[in-house]
């Protein structure tokens, strides 16, 4: 493990930020912390970056416990959602000056940020002061500003939350090819359940200052172990005790051992996906996803009467409530 | 458009009633006689002591003022402790207070019979009437300056930018003078001049610790006073060209600075 947290708790006045937390995170993995806001996600990595100081609990950085370092000693790189450039410094000053306060050789400064703006692909930029970079430009520069210093992990902060959506994904991608490249231990925090689900290879499910589920994106999507987990991976109807997805129900135009009818309120054209707004005979209304082929194979109209029935459903018991 | 070119007259007007004009008119009535008696009243050897004397007290002020007020706005803007609010109040109060008071205040606490005056002078020291009271009464009454300031500037800063540094191995040393000092450069500056030209222009403080001694403890502004009330108006004129002079020069030079600093 290169990073191990137990049992950390913090309060700010009387919000509990953390309630016990306890993770690993496997050496070379990019771990994604996922939850809502206010969830704690973003303290918990202050904390590990030495941001923050838990009110109790312990952590290890590549087996040495690091819970009363400061952050200059942790050996952490940190991406902040709103990049904290340097205003005042060029690029590669930006870049060069985790090694420039290590009072590094000129020489050896240089080569090594020309390495990270090819790396980063902001060559020809070095001399370029951050307010002439666009966002997604900043963001990289601060990436390869923490990766100066060969951090033993990297933390990053919503670091694509103040992009617009183009970009975002792009530096999705990115992230992750760069990942793949330097096999850099990596912890997110995002809120987007898509973009944990696309740039992780594990995610850490948190809610109300708790972890609530651990695991690669699949089985969280697959196996949720409580329901608060099932819905933040996306819509989910309730049937009676069950949870059914959207595209788990499936639609027909006779009984065809389905025993559940609805009325069909409204069609919602996505391109490949159609969504159907149903409501039941009782009055419950359901969201179904079916392929724009399935779609028309059925003639399916607003106001027309189906049947339903669940392909995959769960029912969580006792206990993994919300 | 008329509104605002409306606007602008008035506002010129202005400066020119209030300030460009009778700056200009005491530069005026100094060289109205040529260059030749301006450079005799300020080559005097009282106009050169008085001189000496300002800038010596500057010279002590403004960095001791400058690293405290520093100080004083970096706790202020980023820590929350009781009595915060009184610890700011407590610095502005200089520029409530009139100077003439600070000075009444010094010389009861440093004077003969005051709380520390027979303790410093059984050590060899006269603070009042003397150099160092001087100085003590610049020291307060430009105390406020750079902090002031600084203290909105630092705040709109905010942290991140020194927990981006801290993490990336820099010490809160290096964080002060590396990130935090060049971000807030513009206020840090001009609270600096603030505090130049008030050390510089300091009269009703120093007057009452002075003494008021020519060419032992006299500084220029007293220097120009005592010109005027003995009807030296050329010497009073000239040292008061000289005193605006050097107030000139120091916003250039800062500006000038400030200038280097950004691209």
């Amino acid at each position: 493990m290169t990073i191990e947290v137990r049992d950390i708790s913090k309060q700010f006045d009387r919000h509990v930020a953390l309630d016990r937390v306890s993770l690993e995170v496997p050496r070379g993995s990019l771990t994604a912390l996922l939850g809502p806001s206010g969830s704690g996600k973003s303290t918990l990595l202050r904390i590990i970056a030495g941001l923050e100081t838990p009110d109790s609990g312990r952590i290890w950085i590549d087996g040495s416990d690091v819970t009363g370092v400061r952050p200059q000693r942790r050996g952490i790189g940190f991406v902040f959602q709103h990049y904290a450039a340097f205003k005042h410094m060029t690029v590669r000053n930006n870049i060069g000056f985790g090694l420039s306060v290590r009072r590094r050789p000129k020489a050896e400064i240089r080569a090594r940020v020309d390495e990270l703006l090819a790396i980063v692909q902001l060559e020809g930029l070095g001399d370029r002061y951050p307010s002439q970079l666009s966002g997604g430009q900043r963001q990289r520069m601060a990436l390869a500003r923490a990766l100066a210093v060969d951090p033993a992990v990297l933390l990053l902060d919503e670091p694509f939350g103040a992009l617009d959506a183009r970009v975002r994904g792009e530096l999705r991608r990115w992230l992750r090819r760069l990942h793949e490249q330097t096999e850099v231990t990596t912890v997110l925090v995002t809120h987007d359940q898509e973009e944990a689900m696309e740039v992780a290879d594990r995610i850490a499910v948190m809610d109300h200052a708790q972890i609530r589920q651990v695991g690669p994106p699949r089985e969280l999507y697959d196996d949720p172990s409580n329901p608060f987990v099932m819905e933040f991976f996306g819509t989910v109807n309730r049937v009676g005790d069950a949870f059914v997805r959207p595209h788990d129900l499936k639609l027909h135009r006779s009984p065809n051992g389905a025993t559940q009818t609805a009325t069909v309120e409204r069609l919602v054209h996505l391109g490949f996906v159609v969504r159907a707004d149903l409501v039941k005979d009782d009055g419950q209304a359901l969201t179904a996803q079916l392929t724009a082929d399935e779609a028309e194979h059925l003639g399916l109209e607003v106001g027309d009467n189906v049947f339903v029935a669940a392909r995959r459903e769960r029912v969580f018991l006792e206990g993994e409530g919300i | 458009m008329k509104a605002r070119f409306g606007l602008r007259a008035i506002a010129g007007v202005y400066l020119a009633l209030v300030l460009v004009g009778p700056l200009v008119i005491v530069f005026w009535s100094a060289f109205r006689h040529g260059v030749g008696p301006v450079w005799d009243a300020i080559s005097s050897p009282d106009a050169v002591a008085a001189l000496k004397l300002t800038l010596l007290t500057a010279a002590i002020a403004v960095p001791a003022n400058t690293i405290f007020g520093i100080l004083a706005a970096l706790v202020l803007a980023r820590r929350r402790f009781p009595g915060r609010r009184a610890v700011s109040a407590l610095i502005d109060l200089p520029l409530a207070l009139s100077p003439v008071v600070v000075g009444l205040a010094l010389v009861l606490v440093w004077g003969r019979a005051g709380w520390f005056g027979p303790w410093a002078i059984n050590h060899g020291v006269s603070v009042i009437f003397s150099t160092p009271g001087i100085v003590l009464a610049t020291m307060v009454v430009s105390l406020p300056f750079v902090t002031r300031e600084l203290v909105p500037v630092l705040r709109e800063l905010g942290i991140e930018q020194q927990e981006a540094a801290a993490t990336l191995g820099a010490n809160p040393l290096q964080i002060v003078w590396r990130i935090t000092l060049p971000a807030v450069r513009y206020g840090l500056i001009y609270g600096v001049v603030l505090t130049t030209a008030r050390v510089i222009g300091e009269f009703g403080a120093v007057a009452v610790v002075s003494g008021n001694i020519a060419g032992q403890s006299q500084t220029m502004t007293l220097y120009v006073e005592d010109r005027f009330q003995e009807f030296d108006l050329v010497g009073a004129y000239s040292a008061s060209v000289l005193l605006a002079c050097i107030s000139i020069a120091t916003v250039v030079v800062l500006r000038l600075l400030n200038r280097r600093g950004v691209q």
